[in-house]
């Protein structure tokens, strides 16, 4: 298995063997958004990540929408969860810097049956005190969306629905867990926990122990396996895959707000929305896997995910898909978010079971599991006086005014060197990702962050470029640069003419 | 803001033959953009043999090509400017780029050249199924890596599509001493050269199997494995015909798609056949004083006929700047007929021709002892049986201009008539 050269994160107290107040398992939007709200407070804290970068399970593949809140049943954990969660975003991109649109959204319905979902879900939105949530006619969302289909009968319309980078904001959410003094240890697998007099011991596959007060359960679909190695059983994760497809920007302007379908007792129908970026996302369907690695796309479920977009948007072009990818929800058997202790081992706290709208709860979500933890360390956690909650934002070249950039040009030339010739994004944006807290390691690992290889070429132009800078900036050989996680090696050695010494 | 009489955007075979055109019929200044770190674009890292035939009577490689062009435009004393990359180009003729030397740079043209050239398709343009791991490339990305960064992409190669990059590759990685298993093409023909298939293919005994797709790609980190179905008509897999590879490398061959952002933002028109503007017999876009050639105007198969239509380009954009170009002249419609897919130009003022007009087209299908007829206004002007047409093959037809002049026809239809379509 290659690695590659440069896994330097890791816990300073982990090498030292010591005792951390607060270790949290998984570095996806939930472990990193409760690190990142438990950094208020005078606590060591360990993140611990079986990969090879952040954000690189469930939240590296979803549809990215910050859910206004209608949807998910009032008297569940996930309703109340998201009602919270929703409102918390505005706050959170302007601290953190990460990319979050509140372009709102629209249910469509088609039938009478669907139309009556529709005002049930009004109710809902009606008791969890959703804002500005109503029922359009079909001419006054055809007047607004033209290229919606002209079989709707009616539609819910919530202006607080938005869109966000969710690998952007994990991203944002553990660099400023970690500049305000939390730790991250990637590569990192939990393979046992045991208690002890003072809380748990940790060992991880690579023969590693570690010691905490306190765990936090954020193992995304591995959850329950963490849960069982501690606690008894009382759940399960079934995952649950879905397919999405990913447009052009030249598609960007089909939709310009979040168009799903009425929940049937078929399903919750797919969605068709802007991204972030100015693409166009469709999908996902639902399909349970065994595999909890089976990020696998299909033809039939692929064929599916066109037809049913298709029924929203008739004219979607998908002629202009960039990239097609899968997702896997960590459903829980419970079926509704499990935050807190377990029963039997009250300093073990899941914040489990994240299926949708997990993404839209994660600020809320943090802020329940701090509550805990405070509980479980034994009463008020004590606010650190030098927290800051903001990140240095990243200079965005392609989004800036030319008077701008001209600007960043002057500063560094490198902002004149454009790396990624189809999102425009410039070799000093390359190096600053790089050289980050919590900086990228790998090819996915600097698209994730600064998009290089995001568009429409798919990295075709660019990887070399991408790859030569990581190696430079890293000291390494650009042979041993990786895609993603471990294994993920791309190039084999060096040609016959290298060798030869030609 | 600078000043310019013709600007070339992009420093390939393209950029290179219509900035020297130019110069040469008269632009007085002439200045060449490239993005790259050097100039000759994607030829730098064709190493093989094939390229000058038709130019230079001679065999060359990429780089050797390229560098006759690059003698010339030193000797000729043209500027050109590397590491540029062009942010717009408007229609009203200013370009705005930067660089990490000159910083942002504000461009004033006469007139405008585009030689954006064309990038290759993705997995995601096709969606192929299966997992997502490291090992998958497009074959000018390999290509890249292998004879530009020295390093190799694999051991075990399976190739999807027969575009000429991916018959080339099969070859080069062949030598390398990697395993090529098999090429597996959707269509029932090659989208490649003859003389690549015999070539690259049937020399290193590299299996090519037509109306066959990639239904999975296996392996979670690295490639691990692919399977490869039959195709039928619809080209839908279909079941049984399954065949499964263990390999560490897929390498896409899938197509290419001229580069026209630029050109969208300058608002002009495209051709949704070609991907690329549509042209006149100057090479001239639907904005006035824009010029485009090679590439980003249609996928060429030769580089030799690129050099051709750039050269035109060029010294029709030189014409323009000295305002020898008719502008207000009767207008001939260039049309596809029966079995062709598109020709270029899309439109001709015979006014402006010289002694000829070279029409460029890809028929449809792959057609034996056809023949390809060109009509004005049902006149038949041009007649010529062909043996053998292939849509991997571009065909060139050459129409007396004197002839145009005389007719001033309305439309120029071109058609393949007879001959049988050819099912492989």
């Amino acid at each position: 298995m290659r690695y590659g050269p440069y896994n330097h994160f890791t816990g300073s107290r982990m090498k030292r063997g010591e005792m951390y107040d607060v270790v949290i398992i998984g570095a996806g939007v939930i472990g990193c958004g409760i690190a990142r709200e438990l950094s208020r407070y005078d606590l060591s804290i360990l993140i611990l990540e079986k990969e090879g970068d952040v954000a690189d399970g469930t939240t590296k593949a979803n549809s990215a929408i910050v859910h206004a809140g209608f949807d998910a049943y009032h008297k569940t954990v996930n309703g109340q969860m998201n009602a919270r969660g929703n409102p918390m975003y505005d706050r959170l991109a302007a601290e953190l810097s990460f990319p979050f649109q509140r372009i709102g959204s629209l249910v469509l319905a088609f039938s009478e049956e669907e139309l009556a979902s529709l005002r049930e879900l009004i109710d809902n939105a009606n008791v969890l005190k959703i804002p500005g949530v109503e029922m359009l006619a079909p001419e006054t969302v055809h007047a607004k969306h033209a290229n919606l289909s002209q079989e709707i009968r009616g539609a819910l319309w919530a202006p607080t629905g938005g869109i966000c980078g969710p690998w952007e904001f994990a991203i944002a959410l553990a660099e400023n867990a970690v500049e305000n003094g939390a730790e991250l240890a990637l590569n990192t697998q939990v393979t046992g926990i045991q208690k002890t007099d003072a809380g748990f011991r940790l060992s991880t596959a690579a023969g590693g122990s570690i010691e905490s007060r306190v765990v936090v359960n954020a193992a995304g679909v591995y959850a329950d396996t963490i849960h069982n190695m501690v606690a008894e059983p009382f759940f399960e994760i079934h995952p649950k895959r879905g397919q999405y497809f990913l447009l052009d920007k030249a598609a960007g302007d089909i939709v310009d707000t979040v168009i799903f379908q009425a929940p049937t007792k078929a399903g919750k129908g797919v969605l068709v929305s802007p991204t972030v970026h100015g693409n166009i996302i469709v999908g996902p369907d639902a399909e349970y896997v065994e595999d909890r690695e089976d990020l696998r796309t299909t033809g039939p479920q692929l064929d599916y995910v066109r037809q049913a977009a298709r029924q929203s948007v008739p004219n979607i072009p998908f002629g202009m898909n960039i990239t097609t990818f899968a997702g896997l929800r960590a459903e829980s058997s419970t079926r509704d978010f499990i935050i807190g202790p377990a029963d039997d081992v009250p300093n073990f706290i899941n914040a489990a079971g994240m299926k949708s709208p997990g993404l839209s709860a994660a600020p809320a979500v943090a802020e329940e599991v701090v509550k805990h933890v405070g509980v479980a360390l034994g009463g008020e956690l004590k606010e650190r006086k030098d927290f800051n909650p903001h990140r240095r934002p990243a200079a965005h070249f392609a989004e800036a005014s030319p008077e701008k950039q001209a600007e960043l040009i002057a500063t560094d030339p490198r902002f004149a060197r454009i790396v990624c010739r189809c999102e425009y994004v410039t070799e000093a944006e390359v190096v600053d990702v790089i050289h980050r807290k919590v900086g990228a390691r790998s090819v996915d690992g600097v698209k994730r962050r600064a998009r290089p290889g995001g568009g429409r070429c798919q990295g075709g132009f660019c990887s070399p470029r991408v790859m030569e800078i990581l190696a430079r900036e890293l000291g390494t050989d650009m042979g041993d640069v990786l895609k993603d996680g471990p294994g993920s090696y791309i190039l084999t050695g060096r040609t016959k003419a290298v060798e030869g010494g030609m | 803001m600078q000043h310019y009489e013709v600007v070339i955007v992009g420093g390939g075979p393209a950029g290179l033959a219509a900035a020297i055109e130019a110069r040469k019929n008269g632009a007085q200044s002439v200045v060449v953009l490239e993005r790259d770190r050097e100039l000759g674009g994607i030829l730098q890292q064709c190493i093989h043999h094939g390229f000058g035939l038709v130019v230079f009577n001679e065999e060359l490689t990429g780089p050797e090509y390229a560098e006759r062009f690059i003698d010339e435009l030193m000797e000729l004393g043209i500027e050109y400017r590397l590491e540029t990359m062009v942010l717009e180009v408007n229609a009203d003729k200013t370009i705005r780029a930067i660089s990490p030397s000159d910083g942002m740079i504000e461009i004033q043209a006469k007139a405008i050249v585009l030689n954006m050239g064309c990038r290759e398709r993705t997995r995601g343009a096709i969606a192929i199924p299966g997992f997502r791991p490291a090992g998958v490339f497009s074959a000018g990305t390999a290509q890249r890596f292998v004879n530009m960064e020295g390093y190799m992409v694999g051991k075990r190669v399976v190739i999807l599509g027969s575009g000429d990059i991916g018959l080339i590759m099969a070859r080069r990685m062949a030598l390398e001493g990697a395993k090529v298993l098999a090429v597996a093409e959707i269509m029932p023909y090659s989208g490649g050269l003859t003389r690549n298939i015999v070539q690259c293919l049937h020399d290193y005994d590299i299996p090519l199997y037509l109306s066959h797709t990639i239904t999975e790609v296996r392996g979670k980190e690295r490639v691990e494995g692919v399977t490869i179905a039959e195709v039928d008509e619809n080209r839908k897999p279909m079941t049984g015909t399954e065949k499964h590879y263990d390999c560490d490398t897929l390498l896409l061959s899938v197509g290419l798609i001229p580069e026209n952002e630029l050109s969208r933002g300058a608002g002009i028109q495209l051709d949704p056949v070609t991907g690329g503007p549509i042209v006149n017999e100057a090479m001239e876009t639907s904005v006035p004083g824009i010029f485009a050639s090679g590439n980003v105007v249609h996928v060429h198969d030769l580089v030799d006929w690129v050099t051709e239509e750039s050269r035109r380009a060029g010294a029709y954009a030189a014409r323009y700047v000295q305002n020898k170009l008719v502008e207000d002249a009767s207008v001939i419609a260039s049309r596809p007929g029966d079995g062709i897919g598109y020709v270029v130009p899309h439109k001709v003022r015979p006014e402006n021709l010289n002694d000829k007009l070279a029409i460029f087209m890809r028929v449809k299908e792959v057609f034996h002892d056809a023949k390809l007829v060109v009509k004005a206004d049902g006149e038949v002007v041009y007649s010529r049986k062909k043996r053998h047409m292939a849509p991997g093959e571009m065909e060139i037809v050459q129409i007396d201009a004197q002839k145009l002049k005389d007719l001033k026809p309305a439309e120029l239809l071109v058609s393949v008539e007879g001959g049988e379509t050819v099912h492989v």
